[in-house]
């Protein structure tokens, strides 16, 4: 079963900006409440979007420098990256199909 | 909804749309009664006391229980007894006849026979132009979400209730200075809840005040400030703006089909959650604009679980026909 991947400030670089397919990165914390409303979320696309984008969390207490650089003030706030560049956000908890979408559009741009 | 194929879409007796208080009463008390309710969860499942820290006012709870907490208590407590709680967000209903049409997610068809609508309410903003703008940059409606970016920077919070005085008490944790931005010279908020902020050497009143504008580019640099007495502007100097102005009804898909007051909240008859469509039943702060309370909002979910349980047994089910739109 696939599963989303755990992203740290020293892992960024390689997992995120380096990676050959898109990466959606959901800034979250354990103290959020939307945050972990939309977990479930996040897992299920983790799986849909399965060998085509990563699917990846960053703890915004246990990394500070990824955060502070994209000016994360909100969370959860969800990047999309291609190529290394933020090409998608989505700040606050939303509706599948809409995180779902911007994801597709960024595959789909990509192939 | 109308190029939507519902002759094979899924059937129920009962759906619960939201799932605060108000939702997951009503479907622990449908789930007892052996109806088997689907809950449709929403975008924040757990509802309103997902971004509150303390619940200190649940009877049941003497030391208090975290709001994210004590909602999960109450989804196993629904799951316990057959209730089938789902991801997903009622986007579009028809409620011509029953059996009543639900769209989720823009996407999948229910077919119900009665619907427990329990969608609560959401925060008010304050409908500035920057406010929009910078929202997730400086403006949060959110103080346990979004407090902790501001460490040892000012910041305002606007808003008298009860939620304006505890996210400002929570952001002092963080804040070098909260101010406490109020269009009157008197507080809505508990007895308890202003002395705590009175108390607090941190929180700053600034009364007889609105917030008319939010400055900054990129990020919120500060706010203008009108005195409501004196018609006197100035700017504040502040890193975030929070928002704690009240909540609205969640209520804007039923506004074809319900009645509803001038605010939104769905009017039911007295002393039950009926609407005026049969079948339909309304709970929690979606109808509530008097108490919005946890436990106000799971007693009338009690009551429309009940409600629609009698109701049920008393008309029925429908049967599907495809040919009616």
């Amino acid at each position: 079963m696939a599963k989303y991947k755990t992203i740290t400030d020293a892992t960024f670089k390689t997992d995120v900006l380096e990676s050959d397919s898109p990466v959606l990165v959901d800034f979250w914390a354990t103290w959020c409440g939307p945050c972990r409303a939309i977990a479930p979320v996040i897992e299920e696309l983790a799986e849909e979007f399965d060998g085509r984008a990563v699917v990846a969390k960053m703890d915004v207490d246990e990394n500070q420098t990824v955060p502070m650089s994209y000016n994360i003030r909100s969370i959860p706030t969800l990047l999309i990256f291609k190529d290394g560049q933020v090409v998608d956000q989505i700040t606050g908890a939303v509706r599948k199909k809409i995180i779902a979408d911007k994801l597709e559009n960024a595959v789909a741009q990509h192939a | 909804m109308n190029d939507l194929d519902f002759s094979n879409a899924e059937q129920t007796n009962v759906t619960i749309i939201g799932s605060g208080p108000a939702g997951l009463t009503a479907a622990l008390y449908a789930a007892r009664a052996n109806l088997k309710p689907i809950v449709y969860q929403g975008i924040q499942p757990g509802g309103q006391l997902i971004t509150t820290t303390d619940v200190e006012n649940f009877p049941g709870f003497p030391d208090g229980i975290m709001g994210p907490e004590m909602m999960q208590l109450f989804e196993a407590q629904a799951e316990r007894f057959g209730a089938d709680l789902r991801y997903g967000t009622v986007t579009s209903v028809d409620l011509t006849e029953r059996p009543f049409r639900l769209v989720i997610d823009e996407e999948t068809p229910l077919l119900t026979q009665t619907i427990i609508i329990s969608t609560g309410a959401s925060a008010k903003y304050l409908g500035l132009e920057g406010e929009q703008r910078l929202l997730g940059y400086g403006v949060s409606a959110c103080a346990t979400c979004d407090g902790a970016f501001f460490r040892d920077v000012e910041v305002v919070i606007v808003g008298g209730g009860d939620t304006a005085m505890e996210e400002a008490l929570f952001l002092t944790r963080f804040a070098s200075k909260v101010h406490v931005v109020h269009r009157r010279d008197t507080l809505r908020a508990s007895k308890i809840m202003q002395e705590r902020a009175m108390a607090n050497e941190k929180i700053e009143f600034v009364w007889n005040t609105e917030v008319v504008d939010v400055i900054g580019d990129k990020e919120v640099d500060g706010v203008k400030l009108k005195n409501r007495v004196t018609g006197e502007i100035s700017d504040l100097a502040v890193k975030a703006l929070f928002v704690a102005i009240g909540h609205r009804p969640n209520t804007d898909i039923f506004t074809d089909w319900l009645d509803m007051d001038d605010q939104g909240y769905i009017v039911t008859k007295p002393d039950t959650t009926y609407t005026n469509i049969p079948g339909v039943f309304a709970c929690g702060d979606a109808q509530d604009h008097v108490y919005r309370q946890a436990v106000t909002a799971a007693g009338t979910g009690c009551m429309a679980a009940i409600d629609s349980e009698r109701w049920l047994a008393e008309h029925g089910v429908a049967e599907f026909s495809s040919a009616a739109v």
